[in-house]
């Protein structure tokens, strides 16, 4: 009787701490017999979209990790990812190395951006999410300032193709011919099974392998100790002698580093850049995949990455056809995965919250009621 | 020299920078060609189409639920309000107060459920509210698709169905605050009377609310929430009020800005609507939980006085358009300002 | 003997001119276990502050007198520093990561680490935990105590006992830990989980391990010390060997004061039970009330004492609805419903809160405010009606009714529009009292009302309470941890110990009666 008990609350509790990642799971389901898309064409594209955005999504584990929530302020990494690339582009390098250079131009730049906004976010205790989220936009502007009149006036732009018509400035979309694909096709195997093909980009897979297992080395790390410590108390971990301030920065650096790497990876994929735009959707494709894949503010694992990039993209590949079917309208499938995309991310913060305040008041469940007899 | 020195703590240095800023502008503005006249006409004309938006935040704030940046859920409402008007076909004044009832109605409506959401998530308000905004602007795309709207105006034509993304409301009751009887011509400037007499309305009643009983208990749950729940005033029932008058407000709003404006902008328009709203409510002087009319009035006038001369005289000074970098940086910046300032977090 | 390991010479301490520790000598040797006693105030976090060199007392004019370390003088500047000289500490509240296995919470920010080729690059925090030889230095600290838990268990899924001993034995996993200064350790601790706590540290000293015990518990103290300094007002009264030395004797110097109380009159009372508190339990952190029951009679002065953290405050609290609460409540033989704030202020309570700035005032607004406040909000009273549609905030009444009490308490302000947070705290406290006077109470519960005031605004809060007593037959239950204080005005005072009543005494028992009450020896003399 009690062992069934056991097991049934086992299942509800699995249950209720899963329930963001099932609810899209079903959604998802629902709309793919809808969409009437082929198996073939379904899981090429989810490979090729899969190898496109992970690495940008791994960008959130450690600021999770650090207790500062989902760190909305990638965004500045992805933008220093996107300055790399305009110079590569510009610069006339090609292929990986055009890769590579557009690295080394961003890494530093993000790490700057880093330290700026993790002093930011440490002086936003308490408010990180949205202080981040503001930061991105924030930040929009000096990028903005910096692509559209530094560039091409004080900094010197020698492609045409890279300036606006007007003279100075970067255009507003920048085709990334001579890098595109550099990294999905470096090591491309084609596999053919039947009538099923499929081109595998394992250049970026292992790429994406390398941040896994970086990541699970960090986590064995002092420092990774030591930011699961801050993440969870402030200030236990400060009285330990644990520097908070500056785990906290390093956190947020480290993020807007991979978010830099990402963004690169993600680009080279697309073969296009929105010059001004691209960035902010990095941010909200990765905060939406996390949680989906059943990350919390507080907990995230390489499983919620994958899981939630596989089912987020699922969604998009699926939804806007699934829409016309159903609806009749393909606008309303667009609008739909809009919905769910930013409905699935209050669910799953709403969740948080509120799961925060009851486990708050069920800890101290037994110091209420009075005592039976003495004591 | 102390007496500056704290009033520029208590002002805070960005404050300061926009208004001596907006003044340079001002001052520039005859020796770069920009005719003061028509400015003019421009700040007060989107001072009072802005104004109650930004009116829209004050008891939120008051009540200790942070910045709302959920405001778009005011805004479907006042949406709703205006095509459900336009749809049974009322027009001119008549329509522009129907269209207030109905936002009145579906304001409370919403105000009450956002109301009950934030009550449960205490201290990560801000966050969630923005996305609480995100998530209803993209439900509410997908109503202006499959709700039975008929009226041609309102539906794109070759479909029949869906509603267009602009409606023109010149049929409808455009400009029916801007220009009326009461607009007065001094010269060159235009004063809207009509618009600021309805932002004023809008504003006292802020200002009688906010001394009732009701609005005195809501003040001081945001000043202190343990001293008013001390005091037997129920700080979830004050939430509730200020979010539903804030969701009202916020509707009303919206209101005012397209018979303005001149058209009403559906699908993701509002999805961003609540930023600029904020950011000129930090601008007037408030802060993470504290806001006044006074604040709401001064921050609309720079705000909106910076948007309105920063194009016209930046662009003929540096014959390029920087207006739109310089908005993104100031209202950002002002939002970071406020959320980094030290305030006691509430419960 | 040899040298002492620690002695502390002549240490003495002012906080903004208030002298709290005056020339405190006493000598600790090597494997001795100090039992250190006394009331809230007598010095002993001062006293400890200053050992474990915590920044608080350099930035409030440092301290007099010298501390030695096993004969050299050393001066520790931060607490880091006493940590590295071997001096641990364990705090009352746990400082342990919920989340962390007790191994890691054990090796916190001392793990073991395996260096590798990162480390050259980005330093020492690129290493890897040594998670097996971390289990082992924990493994070997717990098993120094004595005790069985296993090192992988989650703190947060431990019992309270265990959090304890995980909490020690992170101190003891110092290399050369030579003084361990537990703070009420065995507070939370069942009697059970206490008695292996003490083996432990009996065990610790045996290995050479010296102890400074502190706790309230009198019995412990005997039992475990080997020898006891007694605090009182930031002296050391008596010094002396813990053999054959009786609970009754520490209490008595622990609260045995030469100063003769003035002894006013008191108002005639009533033999009629006015309020009637039965069973009550509160969750108010830190204060946590278990079962308290005890009768105030109408007119009253009933006093509440009892040392901090023993569940005084949770009281007044809990029955005024700010933190969950049971049992049962009754004035005047209608019940009180309880976890309601408003309907108790309605059936005519009121509370002037020892949380003077988070709960009893509005800081930022002024001083009419926080006086009408609660009477606008219960009593609906400065409020003028408009066409009888709304009614508005009545400013000339607020500003009436601030005037009147800054008159009749004197309150030092500029006018009635300061802000609260402008004021002293004696005349903050004046305002809370004015806030509570406005609601016309028929009973009034007040807490901690001296506490952190000058010594001319004590005089004015108490004669002021006197006086309402006596003018207006008012019934008050004064809350306050200074026992001189309850006796100066109270007719009667009980001692709340541990969440319970230990005892309720007369205000003009003997002084050592008080004492034994608070010594957690008397606990089944409650609920009287």
């Amino acid at each position: 009787m009690k062992s069934k008990e056991m097991t049934g609350k086992k299942i509800i509790n699995f249950l209720s701490d899963n329930i963001v990642t099932i609810v899209f799971l079903v959604i998802a389901i629902i709309a793919i017999p809808f969409s009437k898309l082929s198996a073939q064409y379904i899981i090429t594209n989810l490979v090729d979209r899969f190898a496109r955005s992970a690495f940008l999504v791994f960008a959130l584990i450690l600021p999770i990790l650090a207790g500062m929530g989902i760190n909305f302020a990638m965004v500045l990494g992805a933008t220093a990812g996107q300055i790399g690339l305009i110079f590569a582009i510009d610069h006339r390098i090609m292929g990986i190395q055009g890769l590579i250079y557009a690295a080394l131009i961003g890494i530093p730049i993000a790490i700057l951006l880093g330290w700026f906004s993790g002093l930011v976010l440490n002086k936003a205790r308490g408010r990180e999410m949205v202080t981040g989220f503001i930061l991105g936009y924030f930040m929009d502007g000096i990028y903005q300032f910096f692509g559209l009149y530094l560039m091409g006036w004080i900094i010197p732009l020698s492609t045409a193709a890279v300036r606006q018509v007007r003279g100075y400035g970067v255009r507003n979309t920048l085709g990334l011919e001579p890098v595109r694909g550099a990294l999905d096709k470096l090591i491309n195997i084609p596999i053919k099974i039947g009538t099923f093909s499929l081109n595998l980009p394992l250049g970026t897979f292992i790429v994406i392998t390398l941040l896994g297992l970086f990541v699970v080395w960090f986590r064995k790390t002092k420092l990774g100790q030591d930011m699961r410590a801050v993440g969870q108390d402030q200030v236990v971990a400060n009285a330990a002698g644990i520097n908070v301030d500056r785990t906290r920065i390093l956190a947020i650096i480290i993020s807007t580093i991979l978010a830099c790497l990402g963004q690169i990876i993600f680009l080279q994929n697309m073969g296009n850049m929105f010059t001004y735009t691209s960035q902010r959707q990095a941010g909200f494709f990765a905060a939406a995949a996390i949680l989906v894949g059943g990350a919390s503010v507080t907990h995230a694992k390489i499983i919620n990455v994958i899981v939630g990039v596989i089912l987020v993209h699922l969604l998009y590949i699926t939804m806007p056809l699934a829409g016309k079917e159903i609806f009749a309208s393909a606008m309303i499938g667009q609008y739909m995965s809009d919905f769910i995309n930013y409905g699935i991310i209050s669910l799953s913060l709403v969740l948080y919250a509120w799961r925060n305040r009851r486990n708050a008041e069920l800890a101290r469940a037994s110091l209420r009621g009075a005592p039976e007899g003495g004591k | 020299m102390k007496w500056l020195k704290d009033f520029i703590t208590d002002f805070g240095w960005p404050r300061i920078i926009i208004a001596l800023f907006l003044m340079a502008l001002f001052i520039a503005a005859p020796f770069v060609g920009v005719k003061l006249g028509p400015s003019f006409t421009d700040v007060f004309n989107r001072f009072g189409q802005n104004a109650v938006m930004v009116l829209a935040l004050v008891p939120m704030v008051q009540a200790g639920c942070g910045l709302n940046f959920g405001l778009p859920v005011g805004i479907v409402a006042g949406l709703l309000g205006a095509l459900i008007t336009m749809q049974i076909g009322l027009t001119g004044f008549t329509g522009f107060v129907v269209s207030i009832v109905f936002t009145v109605f579906f304001g409370s409506l919403f105000g009450w459920f956002y109301a009950a959401l934030l009550n449960r998530v205490k201290g990560e308000e801000m966050t969630i509210s923005m996305y609480i905004g995100f998530s209803i602007v993209m439900l509410f795309s997908i109503l202006w698709l499959v709700l039975p709207f008929t009226k041609p105006t309102l539906v794109m034509g070759y479909a029949g169905e869906g509603l267009r993304r602009s409606i023109s409301l010149e049929n409808y009751w455009r400009h029916v605050l801007n220009d009326n009887a009461l607009t007065i011509q001094i010269g060159s400037v235009i004063f809207p009377t009509g618009l600021i007499l309805f932002v004023a309305l809008c504003a006292f009643f802020m200002f009688i609310f906010m001394r009732t009983k009701t609005g005195t208990a809501m003040t001081a749950v945001g000043s202190n929430p343990d001293y008013a729940r001390a005091s037997g005033v129920s700080i979830n029932k004050m939430r509730t009020s200020a979010t539903i008058i804030s969701t009202i407000f916020g509707g009303i709003g919206i209101l005012v800005y397209q018979q303005s404006f001149g058209f009403v902008q559906v699908y993701d328009a509002p999805l961003f609507m609540a930023f600029p709203a904020i950011s000129a409510l930090l601008i007037g002087g408030a802060s993470v939980n504290k806001a006044s009319i006074v604040n709401v009035i001064i921050g609309t006038l720079l705000f909106q006085g910076m948007l309105t001369m920063t194009p016209s005289v930046i662009n003929s000074m540096l014959q390029t358009d920087m207006s739109e970098v310089i908005r993104i940086i100031v209202s950002n910046g002002m939002i970071i300002y406020a959320l980094t300032r030290k305030t006691k977090v509430a419960k | 003997m040899s040298e002492p390991l620690l002695s502390l010479k002549n240490i003495s301490k002012e906080f903004y001119g208030n002298r709290v520790l005056e020339d405190v000598s006493f000598t600790i040797n090597k494997g001795e276990i100090i039992g250190l006693v006394g009331e809230n105030g007598a010095g002993k976090t001062t006293l400890m502050r200053i050992l474990f060199g915590m920044p608080v007392i350099a930035e409030t004019g440092g301290f007099g007198g010298t501390i030695e370390l096993e004969g050299t003088p050393v001066v520790f500047t931060s607490p880091f520093d006493a940590l590295d000289a071997g001096i641990g500490m364990v705090h009352q509240e746990f400082s342990l990561i919920p989340g962390f296995t007790a191994t890691e919470n054990i090796t916190l920010n001392r793990e073991s680490l395996k260096r590798n080729f990162m480390c050259d690059i980005f330093g020492e925090r690129m290493s890897i935990l040594d998670r097996a030889a971390m289990h082992n230095r924990a493994q070997a600290a717990i098993e120094r105590l004595g005790v069985k838990i296993d090192p992988e268990t989650l703190v947060s899924e431990m019992p309270v006992g265990h959090k304890q001993f995980t909490e020690i034995a992170r101190e003891i996993d110092r290399k050369q830990v030579k003084l361990l200064v537990l703070d009420e350790p065995t507070a939370v601790l069942t009697e059970s989980e206490a008695e292996i706590l003490l083996a432990s540290i009996r065990n610790l000293a045996a290995q050479g391990i010296s102890v400074i015990f502190i706790s309230h518990r009198l019995a412990e103290v005997t039992s475990v010390a080997d020898k006891i300094v007694v605090l009182r007002d930031g002296k050391v009264v008596k010094e002396t060997p813990a053999k054959n030395v009786t609970i009754r004797d520490v209490a008595g110097w622990m609260v045995g004061r030469d100063v003769k109380i003035e002894s006013h009159e008191r108002t005639p009372v009533e033999n009629r039970v006015y309020l009637s508190v039965q069973n009550l339990w509160v969750d108010m952190p830190g204060e946590t009330v278990r079962s308290v029951s005890f009768d105030v009679n109408k007119g009253e002065i009933f006093g509440i004492g009892g040392l901090t953290g023993q569940g005084k405050l949770g009281i007044p609290n809990g029955i005024m609805g700010l933190f969950p609460a049971g049992g049962k409540v009754l004035l005047d033989d209608k019940e009180l419903p309880l976890n309601n704030a408003r309907a108790v202020l309605e059936a005519g309570l009121a509370f002037v809160s020892e949380d003077r700035r988070g709960v009893g005032l509005l800081l930022d607004e002024s001083l009419d405010w926080n006086i009408a406040f609660t009477a606008m909000q219960i009593k609906n009273q400065f409020l003028t009606s408009i066409l009888n549609l709304f009614s508005l905030r009545d400013a000339k009444g607020m500003t009436k009714l601030a005037q009147e009490y800054i008159q009749a308490l004197e309150i030092r302000c500029t006018g009635v529009k300061q802000k609260a947070k402008e004021l002293s705290g004696g005349n903050q406290q004046k305002v809370c009292l004015a806030k509570a006077f406005a609601l016309e109470p028929k009973l009034l519960f007040v807490s901690e009302p001296t506490r952190g005031i000058d010594v001319g605004a004590k005089t004015i809060v108490l004669d002021t309470l006197r006086r309402y007593n006596k003018e207006y037959g008012m019934t008050i239950v004064m809350v306050s941890s200074e026992l001189e204080e309850l006796r100066a005005i109270c007719h009667r005072i009980a001692i709340v110990d541990e969440g319970r009543i230990a005892g309720i005494l007369p205000y003009s028992a003997a002084i050592e009666e008080f004492g034994y009450l608070m010594s957690g020896s008397a606990k089944e003399g409650g609920a009287a």
